[in-house]
């Protein structure tokens, strides 16, 4: 049987997310809680989290999770990322071994700075240069995969259900502003480690929950850009594209919205304002390849706030709820309910609607 | 038989039975096929002039005819089959070149029905047209991958110039002189109807249709018949006419006898001359020269025109294509070897060119691989025969598809294939007044509506099964179609998987 890149697997999926818009401190084993009650909707082939503001003592340096399947692809990996970055430092990913979670790769992690001589010989700004190194391990580099790339946040999935997930990797040790979780159903066998969520590039990591049906129109689009679509998920290509929209072409969050869930034709007729009909039109028309058909819901983590979005039909349950200073985003209210019992404010984001959350300025 | 030395290809059988001698299929034929022989009292037939475009048939009240294929055959011979004994006693016969019509008939492989589409089963919902939104809506043009914004930060929204199409298909270059006033009429208005395009081909646009410009393709051809300031500006775009998938390399010929009243003045041609479109275009002796007519058409209409280059599909067109994208063009026609023509010599037409589901495969990749299939939007023709093939072609990669011989089917012609001769009983490829008549724009325009609606109503329901609510999601993704019976190589053109993998 082909492994999980070679061949594509739809799956079904469980999301949740916290933020706190003051930036404070949340333990990363409150989203294992929160992932509790939506048991049933992963079938323990896939679970991950990413934590943002986990890393303050190394916050200026890209923290690089990597999965090698042995320890000589380390190696051999490492010489290559020492020609590229200064690794301030190296090590393994503190795990607890537990029955739930086997067949573990190697897991490593490293802090690093891309050096100042190849980014001017290369003429690429640090964040293009970081991203081509991802590319170009994750598909050149056999056996080796980086899961993580961005700044002060990081990635840990593996093949299990979220919460054994979690427990493997000592989640309730790292605080962060903000969490996302996932629990994956794929429909295939067997799951691997690189293919659960959350997918991230860079900073922006994607949790996901459905089956886009655009998906090779979006991959064969996308990869014009140099970007390589390794997994062949759908959560892999969405982050490709927020980071295409975002971070390369400057679109803000909600105008990457309402390209990639972009309103119907008819909506964008009957705009009453005409500068918003001219702009949806505009975005809809450039980006006609970005757009996202198919049922999802996602939450896009990035540096200083999350982004929640249902494709434009709303296919995918997705709730939205606060207490305080913290905001929730989950499939499911129970989710919600499971953490914060006095959550105020639950409510359903329309189809195409994102619901965009930041800490506030300084706080992160 | 004579010194002709062949047989009628096809046989009118009459049920003397049903036959009253109401003599209509005579009147109907304009092949002169029919004919009543008073001292027999019946009507008798001179087969020898049979194109077997079933207008008598049609046409016969009391069913009382039919034509069959003659089965008086030569002795059977693998090499040496019909079609070819045929041709040579017809070439021995004149000493003329073969001439033939309409799109490539012979028995090669049609890819569009080796391809067969996905739909949505348990992981991913299927969704219902009739209950949802299903867009179908297709702006044709360049979409180039750079935002810009003003000092305060708002978008630019200035867009090159795009077509805006309710459905990807438009119908194609058909010419006025090779096909009738009333066909004419029939496309222009159909198109306004849909919210589509129809294209002028390269005879002129006649001065009754201007009004209907905004759903009109004005073509510059080699011949540049009817090319003047006031038509570059009257349609929704413009397109250049490199060549033509029924004959790739070779130019027009449309007979003097057919350059009469209006079709003379709308060519801007003296009457009965005969109208010769070179086989290159004079001007463009290689890419760069294309570049240079690009955009004297772009300056003579203020760039608020897209500019189509029309090419045939050929053995080199992934190269070709990559040269036009980047001749300033907008928007990349291709026609593949089986598209249509009203005539042409029939060794080429059979024997040039290539599929266009490959020509098309291959384009769409090589421009990805180049990152420029934002520049340009691909429309590809030749053939597309139902609402199914122009769904494969959205998911192989085309922003649109162009049909001419499914439209032309529509307003009522058999495809005998001999528009060449000038004598349409079906008033679409004659220049005759009396059979002109025949065809009923308000007739005419209504059918063509009418497949194009049902067409619409198919699009959606694939689309709506794929869970794909917005054709732009179909727009390159092979991974709703999958091959079957076809050889890796070809898999691997396509850029398909095949089905069960």
């Amino acid at each position: 049987m082909k492994p999980e890149g070679q061949v594509r697997i739809p799956s079904g999926c469980a999301i949740a997310a916290v933020i706190s818009r003051e930036g404070r401190p949340i333990s990363g084993g409150l989203m294992a809680e929160a992932m509790k009650p939506m048991h049933d909707r992963s079938n323990g082939l896939g679970g991950g989290f990413a934590g943002y503001g986990i890393y303050p003592e190394y916050k200026d340096f890209y923290a690089l999770h990597l999965f090698f399947d042995q320890r000589a692809t380390r190696k051999n990996c490492e010489v290559f990322l020492k020609e590229r970055f200064e690794i301030i430092k190296s090590e393994i990913i503190p795990t607890r071994k537990i029955p739930a979670i086997t067949g573990e790769p190697v897991i490593w992690r490293y802090f690093v700075a891309p050096l100042r001589s190849v980014l001017t010989s290369m003429q690429l700004d640090e964040k293009e240069f970081v991203a081509r190194t991802v590319m170009y391990i994750n598909a050149c580099v056999d056996g080796a995969y980086v899961f993580s790339s961005g700044k002060n946040m990081g990635t840990f999935k593996a093949v299990g259900f979220p919460e054994d997930v979690a427990e493997f990797y000592r989640l309730e040790e790292y605080e962060g502003y903000s969490w996302t979780a996932h629990g994956r159903y794929p429909t295939n066998t067997p799951g691997w480690w690189g293919g659960a969520h959350p997918f991230t590039l860079l900073d922006y990591s994607v949790v996901h929950n459905g089956e886009i049906s655009s998906y090779d129109a979006n991959r064969r689009f996308i990869e014009m850009f140099g970007y390589k679509c390794t997994l062949q998920t759908d959560t892999e290509v969405i982050t490709y594209i927020m980071d295409y929209l975002v971070r390369v072409q400057g679109l803000t969050l909600e105008e990457a919205a309402s390209v990639i869930a972009a309103p119907f034709w008819s909506t964008i007729q009957r705009k009453t304002d005409l500068a918003d009909r001219e702009k949806h039109l505009y975005l809809r028309t450039l980006f006609s390849s970005l757009l996202i058909t198919g049922p999802f819901s996602i939450v896009l983590g990035f540096t200083g706030g999350l982004m929640a979005l249902n494709d434009r039909l709303k296919l995918r349950s997705m709730v939205v709820g606060e207490k305080e200073d913290r905001v929730y985003i989950a499939s499911e209210e129970a989710a919600i309910r499971a953490v914060e019992p006095e959550a105020e404010h639950i409510w359903a984001p329309a189809g195409g609607e994102p619901v965009v959350i930041r800490v506030k300025d300084g706080a992160y | 038989m004579g010194m002709e030395y062949l047989a009628p290809e096809f046989e009118v059988v009459r049920n003397r039975d049903r036959c009253t001698n109401c003599r209509i299929c005579q009147q109907q034929c304009a092949h002169e096929v029919h004919r009543f022989d008073p001292k027999r009292g019946i009507m008798i037939s001179d087969e020898s002039k049979c194109v077997n475009c079933q207008r008598c048939v049609a046409f016969c009240p009391t069913r009382a005819l039919k034509i069959v294929k003659s089965d008086c055959s030569f002795r059977p011979n693998a090499n040496w089959r019909e079609s070819a004994i045929r041709e040579i006693y017809k070439q021995a016969n004149s000493g003329g070149v073969l001439l033939s019509s309409m799109g490539n008939p012979n028995d090669l492989p049609v890819y569009w029905d080796r391809l067969l589409l996905n739909a949505s089963q348990v992981t991913n919902p299927s969704i219902d047209p009739l209950r949802e939104p299903m867009e179908t809506k297709v702006f044709l043009g360049k979409k180039p991958q750079r935002i810009t914004r003003d000092e305060t930060g708002k978008l630019n929204c200035q867009l090159p110039p795009q077509i805006e199409l309710s459905m990807p298909v438009m119908f194609s270059a058909m010419s006025y002189g090779s096909i009738s006033y009333n066909a004419h009429a029939s496309l222009a208005r159909a198109a306004s109807e849909l919210g589509i395009l129809y294209n002028t081909g390269e005879g002129g646009l006649h001065e009754d249709f201007y009004r209907y410009g905004p759903n009109t393709i004005v073509q510059v051809a080699s011949g540049r018949f009817g090319v003047h300031e006031g038509y570059l500006n009257a349609g929704a775009a413009i397109e250049i006419k490199i060549g033509q998938g029924a004959k790739p390399g070779i130019g027009g010929h449309l007979p003097g006898a057919k350059i009469v009243g209006d079709v003379s003045r709308t060519r801007m041609i003296p009457e009965g001359s005969d109208a010769i479109s070179p086989a290159p275009h004079h001007d463009i002796y290689s890419i760069e020269d294309l570049r240079q007519l690009v955009y004297s058409l772009k300056e003579a209409t203020r760039y608020q025109k897209p500019v189509i280059v029309k090419v045939a599909a050929v053995h080199n067109i992934a190269a070709i294509a990559s040269g036009i994208a980047r001749s300033g063009a907008d928007i990349i026609a291709i026609d593949g070897f089986r598209g249509g023509t009203g005539a042409a010599p029939t060794m080429i037409r059979d024997h040039v060119g290539i599929p266009i589901e490959l020509a098309l495969a291959a384009v769409d990749q090589r421009l990805r691989e180049e990152g420029i299939r934002s520049d340009v939007s691909l429309v590809v023709g030749g053939s597309i025969r139902s609402a199914a093939d122009v769904v494969k072609a959205v998911a192989l990669g085309a922003d649109a598809c162009y049909i001419g011989t499914a439209a032309l089917l529509a307003l009522g012609c058999h495809l005998c294939r001999t528009c060449q001769s000038g004598k349409c009983s079906w008033g679409i490829a004659t220049q005759r007044p009396e059979l002109v008549s025949r065809l009923d724009p308000d007739t005419g325009s209504r059918r063509l509506v009418n497949l194009m609606t049902a067409w619409h109503h198919e699009i959606m329901e694939f689309m709506g099964g794929m869970g794909i609510n917005s054709i732009e999601a179909l727009r390159g993704n092979r991974l709703m179609l999958r091959g079957l019976g076809l050889t890796e190589r070809e898999l691997s053109v396509l850029g398909v998987a095949h089905a069960g993998e």
